[in-house]
């Protein structure tokens, strides 16, 4: 049975198999974006001591689908004198770097689309696309509060881009390669021991702030700031033009919260690696659980994703000026040092962290 | 090359920070204010002129109205302007209900302000704990005046009725069950002042929750320290009150420059800022709801100890009791009276203010003898804080503008009146 599967897929033609893969990420991707919004509401309502949605189907569950739903049958409003074609394809802009950027990232050992060995390189490039989707909304909307929202957008994502990227760069020096999986298999060790973010605490916290910046997120959410330019750049935009920028978002959040875990927190490596016997992992559920696998990751990228919930519920919004001093004078130099500090130990040949 | 001109902005009336229906237009310089210019009238209902063709105690609910988060301070303001023209006192019982019900109005006020400001600068959480108080507070407002916002509640000569012994109860109903209504109403078995004592109680430790959010908060503090900031002669020549004033450090407060009612013989302390800014405006009002809490307290003490009638026994003025009114001829004619033609103010003119939560509320008030007034004017402390505001604004950046409308608690029903 098992062997006649595997024949069928690998009887498939390559474009095929490759398209099965994409649907098997972007599908689980689309349905947990549309439960992050459903956890965000629910997540926040207990801090706020309310109850958040809790009326379309049992507590709630159904209330992203009756979302969708609503947003897929509104119109979509043009402006007028909107620029017509711009305006319809920033959202396609905003949305496609934040899907397909997911390529590269390992779910599990060997379980990734693509196998790139510039893999880090991917990402950077294409979250830095994204903000043309903002600009070109701001722009094209013809509106000055959704302009004032794309130029904050645009000056924040450019500055937070160059923190995130020297971030990254530590990650890079530590691992010697650009690849994730070999990122991931080069923090393996005792426990949690082998983790990045031991020797690496200044550039992972510079890392997940400037994470939250280009997500546009609170505390950093002046590009959409709510009581002072109403929703920033998507201001103009209604029904499905306007949940596509939000599955952005999300989609970003999300792929942000996962390269945390896999740049830092040891991506599918269980805590309990080494300290537990062949004998035990080789129970069934148990064995399952406290070894490597999907559901670490997963486990830790859900704690990110509760991470950027909790800052909302929990941080008054910077003003914008605050936000560029905090990135090019704090974020900035303190990568710088840091990468120097880690470029000493390298060229020292002194890499604790190597196991 | 193309001329440079300032980008106008315009900035509500249908704006989430609006508070209501401001409609400001601003000219920016990149995102940096040039000029702030606050338009109003848009909830614009002629309480003033409405007021000249009702009997005198017919106004009394459009008052609630004017400034509808401090609903009684203003009736408040009214009814002290008619009792200095009828040159009469409420009974000291009255006057310490009205005292302690300024003082929850005060609290409800600035819990609403304290919400939305920090929901402007962003920090949504404190808007809902701020809200979860406020229910309290209203179901004190349902107690007494059987209303949870517009209550009515004060009359020439005293206040509507005495507190109640009960406190309304929650049903059961489909989204409640029995198990949690009972858990509602486990602090509302007592009387009126056994909840009221019993939220004095409590409320300390809910400040300290909102100031575990954002006094300390460096988010909180960069949006606010230096932000907004008036000189304390500014302040004055605007004629800024209540907080507005006291924040820029001048120790200006009716309750305790020109006592009315029962407040001079109250313990209380005025908390005065030091650099007038947003943050300072922010630490006096949080403080005045510690101090407010306090004389709650005390009235609450008083109150137990010393029952007594709660409005003078002149039934030309208030109307009589319901049992007298089926039995007796006379009081059946009184409460006829009052209830179709009201009362007549002798003739002249009277000014009465109040520290209302926003500052000084006066109520101008001319009798030409009749049952209505010859003329009412609201001096109402929000139209001179919102005329400051592009003083405020100006050089400041466009996030700074929200949070300078925050820190001044405007309300539009009290400026467009």
């Amino acid at each position: 049975m098992i062997e006649a599967v595997i024949n069928f897929w690998e009887g498939l033609p390559v474009v095929m198999q490759i398209m099965t893969k994409i649907t098997l990420i972007v599908a689980p991707l689309m349905l947990a974006v549309a439960y992050t919004t459903y956890a965000e509401r629910k997540v926040i309502g207990y801090m706020q001591v309310r109850l958040g949605p809790n009326r379309v189907g049992p507590r709630g569950w159904l209330q992203p689908i009756a979302d969708a739903l609503k947003l897929l049958t509104k119109e979509v409003i043009l402006p007028t004198n909107a620029n017509r074609f711009l305006f319809l394809i920033a959202p396609v802009l905003a949305i496609m770097p934040a899907l397909a950027a997911w390529a590269v990232v390992p779910f599990d050992d060997g379980m990734v689309l693509a196998d790139i060995n510039a893999a880090l390189l991917y990402i950077l490039a294409l979250t830095s696309m994204g903000v043309y989707g903002v600009i070109i909304a701001g722009w094209a909307s013809n509106s000055k509060y959704a302009l004032l929202g794309a130029l904050r957008s645009a000056a924040q994502i450019v500055s937070y881009e160059i923190a995130m990227g020297f971030a990254l760069v530590g990650v890079l020096m530590a691992a010697g390669s650009l690849n994730l999986g070999d990122i991931v298999r080069a923090q393996q060790g005792v426990s949690v021991t082998g983790w990045f973010v031991w020797p690496l605490i200044g550039l992972f916290l510079v890392y997940f702030i400037s994470g939250v910046a280009e997500t546009n997120r609170a505390p950093f959410d002046v590009a959409e700031g709510e009581s002072e330019i109403v929703a920033g750049f998507h201001v103009e935009y209604s029904g499905m033009a306007f949940a596509v920028f939000f599955l952005a978002e999300y989609a970003n959040m999300i792929l942000i919260a996962a390269l945390a875990a896999l740049l830092f927190w040891g991506g599918w490596l269980s805590p309990f690696g080494g300290l537990v016997s062949e004998s035990v992992l080789a129970v069934p559920v148990l064995g399952w659980f406290l070894g490597d696998g999907i559901h670490w990751f997963l486990m830790k990228t859900a704690f990110f994703l509760f991470c950027f919930l909790w800052f909302r519920a929990t941080f008054p919004r910077y003003r914008y000026d605050q936000i560029m001093r905090l990135g090019w004078k704090v974020l900035i130099p303190v990568t710088l040092v840091w990468l120097f500090g880690i470029g000493v130990a390298v060229a020292l040949g002194w890499q604790p962290w190597v196991v | 090359m193309p001329e440079i001109r300032n980008y106008t902005l315009n900035f509500g009336p249908q704006h989430p920070s609006a508070h209501g229906v401001l409609r400001l237009v601003l000219e920016l310089d990149g995102e940096v204010v040039q000029r702030a210019d606050p338009h109003i009238g848009l909830l614009h209902r002629g309480t003033e002129k409405l007021a000249e063709s009702k009997p005198y105690n017919q106004s009394i609910g459009y008052m609630d109205r004017l400034d509808y988060v401090s609903m009684m301070c203003n009736e408040h303001g009214y009814v002290l302007a008619m009792e200095k023209l009828l040159n009469i006192e409420a009974p000291l019982r009255a006057q310490y209900i009205r005292v302690m019900f300024d003082e929850i109005t005060r609290i409800l006020n600035h819990l609403l302000w304290l919400g939305a400001h920090a929901l402007d600068i962003g920090a949504m959480t404190v808007f809902l704990y701020a809200f979860r108080e406020r229910e309290d507070l209203m179901d004190c407002y349902e107690a007494v005046s059987g209303a949870r916002l517009h209550a009515t509640y004060y009359r020439p000569g005293g206040v509507a009725r005495d507190l109640p012994g009960t406190m309304p109860q929650y049903q059961p109903s489909r989204w409640k069950s029995q198990k949690e209504v009972d858990a509602l109403n486990a602090i509302r078995q007592g009387s009126l002042l056994d909840f009221i004592e019993a939220f004095t109680d409590r409320f300390p430790g809910c400040v300290d929750e909102y100031e575990t959010l954002l006094t300390n908060n460096r988010i909180w503090k960069q949006r606010t320290v230096g932000i907004g900031v008036v000189s304390p002669e500014r302040a004055m020549q605007m004629g800024f009150t209540g907080p507005m004033l006291r924040g820029s450090g001048v120790e200006w407060d009716l309750r305790r420059k020109q006592p009315y009612e029962v407040y001079d013989r109250l313990d209380f302390q005025i908390p005065i800022g030091v650099n007038g800014d947003c943050y300072d405006r922010y630490l006096v009002r949080i403080e005045e709801m510690r101090q407010s809490n306090r004389i709650i307290r005390q009235c609450v003490e008083w109150l137990r100890d010393n029952p007594g009638p709660v409005f003078i026994e002149d039934h030309k003025i208030t109307p009589p009791r319901r049992e007298e009114m089926k039995a007796d001829m006379e009081s059946l004619i009184h409460h006829f009276k009052l209830f179709t033609e009201g009362f007549c103010l002798p003739e002249g003119e009277a000014y009465a203010a109040v520290e209302h939560p926003k500052g000084e509320f006066g109520v101008y008030l001319v009798s030409d003898g009749a049952n209505k007034p010859y003329r009412l004017k609201v001096r109402a402390p929000g139209f001179a804080h919102l005329a400051g505001l592009n003083e405020m604004a100006v050089g400041h950046m466009l996030a700074d503008v929200v949070a300078i409308i925050g820190t001044q608690d405007i309300v539009f029903g009290e400026i467009d009146r």
